[in-house]
């Protein structure tokens, strides 16, 4: 199976700041991929470097093969719909269509027209006065009709109302059934990846916390329930990502190769949410500790 | 043609849901074989799902032997599910009656029964829940 | 790209072009009858000895569209530069459109290189084409007036509006990509521009090509007429005077613009009886006795004074030394001017491109 996305401990640094470090990822090609994390994780950091439009500081990353943004043929292969979808105020729809059909040498105008048109969109509209959920439409309209392989969407829908949300969603999935496009979308907004994704990244601090297909990371981790319990005890083979305790109870998300046997557990599957949110306390957990304690002068 | 709801909080995997939905209609005799399934397009359109969630549906249903996927042409169904024999229902109804009393009168109240019967429903249908 | 670059400059171009075509319509409405009145009275005005009137009746007529039209051309370039140059790439980064613009099969670069070029271009052909309107329109006026080498009017006419408009735009876009926002990299450029226009007109434009000197009698101003025109063999009608430099015998400048010393003016006075010129010294002629005092009647030295002063600036090797440009190198001043600027350009075009391409990523 070839991958779409291939990244070497990638980072990208701001004067002191890294954006993203040490970032190793294999995505498959076919995947809606999700990107989630809070903000200012990375999530924009590594779309817009697989979109060619920042370069790493440290490491490598590959797409389709090929350096991001480096070639015209290279930023053919790859759609961007940037965080709230950017449009040229003055320009009408259709001058938007137009710029796509002389800056993109596979563009399907034919596409292009019938979604426009399907959308309910005005061509001779100005795009300053679409509203947000058409102006995404039209960033993805773009982004489809240049036939990429792939598609990368920031937070497509973070700054749109529930009707235009599920629109927007709906639109995405109708294009990767019909043209088999790959997808990678950023979103904090884990009920919607949970729907759309196939494939699943977690960003936290700038670092990869969990990434694998969604069905086995569902299957391979467990909610777990039962008596008061030291989480150092578990096997070896059940790695403990969260654990809660009363003075009776222990509760404990896991990540497990084989079966769980202990009759102690009550075991229940984890959804996606429990997953991420489990990942990201556990990341965030991490990074305090990371950083130097206040010292208590007496 | 069939039109799949999405019950998203329900716990239940999504390409389960569908794969549900198909029995229930053919159960219900809304689907006749020779009648199309939505493709998988049409489906996502509508509920805003991965695609690769309905193919596995399909797939799954395909193994069943209820439908069959017509490569250019769409999924259309070619056996229906036989409707539940209402006298086999309500002898198993009786004998499910008859086994509660007793549990009850054993002294297990409705959390042992439920445990009880999860475990023993888990054991015996093993292969097909995910 | 080319087209697309059209298209989003569109409404600046047909407001340039507008300009231009209010420009000329209103120079082909007025223009002939200009030429037309300057061939007719003013060229014939000598025999008719009303020379004076005349002139001034011809340098009033189309007052207003003077005054309009020579500023429009001189704010031109700076325009160009600031509204044309600086939201090229400032605009794209502040509105996010880059995120839209640079993932589309165009590699960045040559983005740029195809919106540069074409608007540019666009600036200096429609510089060049207002100059050329301009410079036809004030021909007749800037023959009476013979100051095209002057620093106002030098870079209003001919080709050096072309060079401005390249070198303003060029500026506009390097400030765009540095400071990466549209208002503040307008204003840089307009400032910037401005400045640099003006330093060169005053400090360099004189000596790009290297004047030409001529050493003439210091000559006071008598009480009847004007100050004689230093050097007035060699000097015409119409060269640019640079300096008028006062030097002594031994030739060491002690004075500018036809006086000696710090203020500038021409002073006796007497020691002892004895009349020197303050700061060069005795005079070796003989003065006529100042009876009346040094101002005689009508506030002013009497006439034979004057000439006694006169012959001990002689006397004394005092001298004038007036660097000009003659008004015969019109054509090669405009040519270094625009080449000059139009290099500047080049230079930044290179400096923008190469920043852009370093620190935006």
């Amino acid at each position: 199976m070839n991958a779409i996305v291939e990244t070497g401990a990638v980072g990208k640094k701001y004067g002191r700041q890294w954006a993203l470090r040490d970032c190793t990822l294999t995505i498959p090609a076919g995947k809606v991929v999700g990107l989630v994390g809070p903000n200012g994780a990375g999530k924009t950091t590594l779309l817009q470097l697989a979109a060619g439009l920042l370069t790493p500081t440290s490491g490598t990353i590959t797409v389709l093969g090929g350096q991001p943004g480096t070639s015209p043929a290279q930023l053919a292969k790859v759609g961007f719909v940037a965080q709230d979808a950017p449009a040229y105020a003055r320009l009408s729809v259709a001058a938007h269509l137009r710029m796509g059909d002389w800056l993109n040498p596979d563009w399907d105008g034919e596409l292009a027209g019938h979604r426009i048109e399907r959308l309910g969109l005005d061509p001779r509209q100005r795009a300053g006065s679409l509203s947000g959920g058409q102006r995404a439409q039209l960033a993805l309209t773009i982004a489809v009709a240049k036939r990429p392989e792939l598609i990368l969407l920031d937070e497509p829908v973070a700054s749109l109302d529930p009707l235009a949300r599920r629109e927007f969603l709906q639109s995405l999935m109708e294009v990767v059934a019909e043209h088999g496009t790959s997808v990678m979308l950023s979103s904090h907004l884990i009920a919607d990846l949970e729907r759309v994704c196939d494939y699943l990244v977690v960003l936290v601090a700038s670092r990869v916390q969990l990434a694998g297909e969604v069905s086995e990371l569902l299957a391979s981790h467990h909610r777990l329930s039962g008596p008061r319990r030291d989480p150092g005890t578990l096997p070896a083979n059940q790695e403990v990502i969260e654990a809660s305790h009363t003075d009776r109870q222990s509760t404990l998300l896991i990540r497990s190769d084989g079966p769980v046997l202990d009759p102690a557990w009550t075991i229940r599957p984890v959804t996606m949410d429990d997953l991420v949110l489990a990942y990201m306390s556990r990341a965030r957990d991490a990074e305090t500790s990371r950083r130097p304690g206040l010292e208590v002068v007496r | 043609m069939i039109e799949f709801q999405l019950d998203a909080g329900s716990g239940v995997a999504t390409y389960l849901q569908l794969v549900q939905q198909v029995h229930q209609a053919l159960q219900l005799g809304l689907l006749k074989p020779g009648d199309q399934l939505p493709t998988a397009q049409q489906v996502v359109a509508r509920l805003a799902i991965n695609p690769n969630t309905v193919l596995k549906a399909y797939r799954d249903l395909e193994r069943e032997g209820l439908v069959r996927a017509r490569p250019g042409q769409g999924t259309f169904v070619v056996r229906t599910l036989p409707r539940t024999d209402p006298v086999a229902q309500a002898r198993f109804l009786a004998s499910m009656a008859e086994w509660l009393r007793s549990a009850r009168s054993a002294g297990l109240g409705p959390d042992d029964i439920e445990a009880i019967y999860r475990t023993a429903f888990r054991d015996c249908f093993a292969e097909g829940v995910a | 790209m080319i087209r697309f670059a059209w298209l989003q400059a569109r409404t600046q171009t047909a407001a340039a072009v507008a300009v231009l075509a209010a420009a000329a319509v209103l120079a082909a409405v007025t223009g002939p009858r200009l030429l037309h009145f300057y061939d007719t009275v003013v060229a014939t005005c000598g025999p008719h000895n009303d020379c004076a009137s005349v002139t001034t009746t011809f340098l009033s007529s189309y007052r207003l569209l003077q005054v309009i039209l020579q500023p429009t051309l001189l704010v031109l370039p700076a325009l160009i530069g600031a509204f044309w140059g600086a939201p090229l790439v400032a605009r794209e980064l502040e509105t996010g459109t880059f995120r839209l613009a640079w993932t589309q099969s165009v590699t960045r670069q040559r983005w740029l290189a195809v919106k540069f070029a074409l608007a540019g271009l666009a600036g200096m052909a429609i510089a060049g084409l207002l100059s050329l309107i301009l410079t036809w329109w004030f021909s007749s006026i800037d023959q009476v007036q013979l100051n095209r080498l002057t620093p106002g009017v030098f870079g209003v006419r001919g080709i050096t509006p072309i060079g401005y408009a390249a070198f303003a735009f060029a500026l506009g876009v390097t400030a765009g990509v540095l400071i990466r926002r549209t208002i503040p990299a307008m204003a840089a450029t307009l400032v910037v521009f401005t400045g640099i226009r003006l330093a060169f007109s005053v400090w360099v434009e004189p000596y790009l090509i290297a004047p030409l000197r001529v050493t003439a009698a210091l000559v006071m101003p008598t009480a009847n007429g004007p100050a004689a025109t230093p050097g007035a063999s060699a000097i015409k009608a119409g060269d640019l005077v640079v300096s008028e430099q006062v030097i002594n015998a031994a030739g060491r400048v002690i004075g500018a613009n036809g006086g000696i010393g710090p203020n500038g003016e021409i002073g006796i006075q007497v020691t002892h009886g004895t009349p020197s010129l303050r700061g060069v010294g005795a005079c070796p002629n003989k003065f006529p006795p100042l009876g009346g005092g040094l101002r005689g009647s009508g506030g002013q030295p009497p006439a034979d004074f004057n000439a006694a002063v006169q012959e001990c600036i002689n006397r004394l090797g005092v001298r004038e030394v007036v660097t000009y440009q003659p008004l015969s190198r019109y054509w090669p001043l405009q040519w270094d001017e625009t080449l000059i600027f139009t290099g500047l350009a080049i230079v930044l075009a290179g400096l923008s491109f190469w920043q852009f391409r370093r620190r935006l990523t």
